[in-house]
């Protein structure tokens, strides 16, 4: 699996969602319906399932799908 | 809620808290009695249980502990399949004029009746959100709201003890869970065995109903926040005291 679907199943699986729905440019609030606790929720499914750290500065920079893959990236998950 | 319901009792094992296991055995939950010294107090308040055809267990941590606090409510989940009711009932007292308590008095106050209820909550919290469905029912005072005499350490731990309750109720109230205080006034326990006789008849004498409480009038109130009826009810301080502060 690579990490785009493992990031998605998450989304898909926290925020009751639909694949289609996430596109990488979706915002987890405008776009999927997330308030800002399933977004805490959320981020912290992603640092245990990749066993990393999420400051709460980082977090306010993650808007959109494809910024948590970035982000995860620039961790270094693969 | 469907299946069997679940809950936890901080300090389960004595007064208030024996009461209020008991009578959420009796509404049907299956009890979690923790407790941290008296191991044959917890025995006693399971037998209780068992012989009115309740169901339940014990659960030794100390609420202290964020560690062990977060393993109990784990291992909880992982048995019983949930938590759906956290009773943060376990609490310590220590009096005394504000000039005359000593430095430990207020660590000891603290870590058990206010960082003790801290760490259950946050133990809790992430569980109950999932499920969209959880009751915490927080054990505050009369002192907390009133002050008291001799009361400083206890009563600011207590006034704590809203302020939690007001603030957790917001953040998760979004998610099914409702969050509320009960603040018992002068209730019969081994905490008040040992007030002084006058001091007692005078205080009866500012109780409206004319008694003091039994642990059974505030474990009425903990089953009914914790029941369904109680759905709408968040952010509340129950008073249950007889009148003696309105």
């Amino acid at each position: 699996m690579t990490l785009e679907e493992k990031v998605i199943e998450i989304i898909m699986e926290q925020l009751g969602v639909t694949k289609e729905e996430c596109r990488p440019e979706a915002a987890f609030i405008d776009d999927l319906g997330a308030d800002s606790l399933d977004l805490v929720e959320l981020i912290m499914e992603m640092e245990e399932n990749f066993g990393i750290q999420i400051s709460d500065d980082e977090l306010e920079k993650i808007r959109t799908i494809q910024d948590v893959i970035d982000f995860l990236r620039s961790k270094g998950v693969e | 809620m469907t299946g069997e319901r679940v809950a936890l009792v901080t300090g389960g094992s004595r007064g208030i808290g024996r009461a209020v296991s008991l009578s959420l055995a009796k509404a049907g939950f299956h009890v979690c009695v923790n407790y941290v010294s008296n191991e044959q107090a917890a025995e006693e308040t399971l037998s209780a249980m068992a012989a009115q055809g309740g169901k339940g267990e014990i659960r030794p941590f100390d609420v202290r502990d964020e560690d062990a606090v977060r393993a109990a409510v784990d291992g909880i989940i992982r048995d019983r399949g949930g938590i759906d009711v956290l009773v943060n009932n376990a609490g310590i007292w220590r009096g005394g004029l504000i000039l005359r308590v000593d430095r430990r008095a207020w660590d000891e106050v603290l870590e058990t009746n206010l960082r003790g209820a801290y760490n259950c909550c946050r133990a809790v919290i992430r569980h109950m959100m999932k499920r969209r469905w959880g009751r915490i029912i927080n054990m505050s005072s009369l002192v907390g709201e009133a002050g008291n005499i001799g009361d400083s350490l206890y009563s600011l731990s207590k006034a704590g003890i809203i302020g939690l309750t007001k603030s957790l109720a917001r953040e998760v109230g979004s998610r099914n869970i409702c969050v509320n205080a009960v603040a018992p006034g002068w209730i019969e326990t081994d905490m008040t065995s040992s007030i002084p006789e006058e001091i007692r008849r005078e205080t009866l004498e500012m109780i409206p109903l004319g008694r003091l409480g039994t642990p059974e009038d505030v474990a009425g109130v903990v089953t009914f926040l914790a029941s369904e009826a109680a759905g709408y009810i968040t952010g509340e301080v129950i008073r249950v005291n007889g009148g003696l502060y309105m």
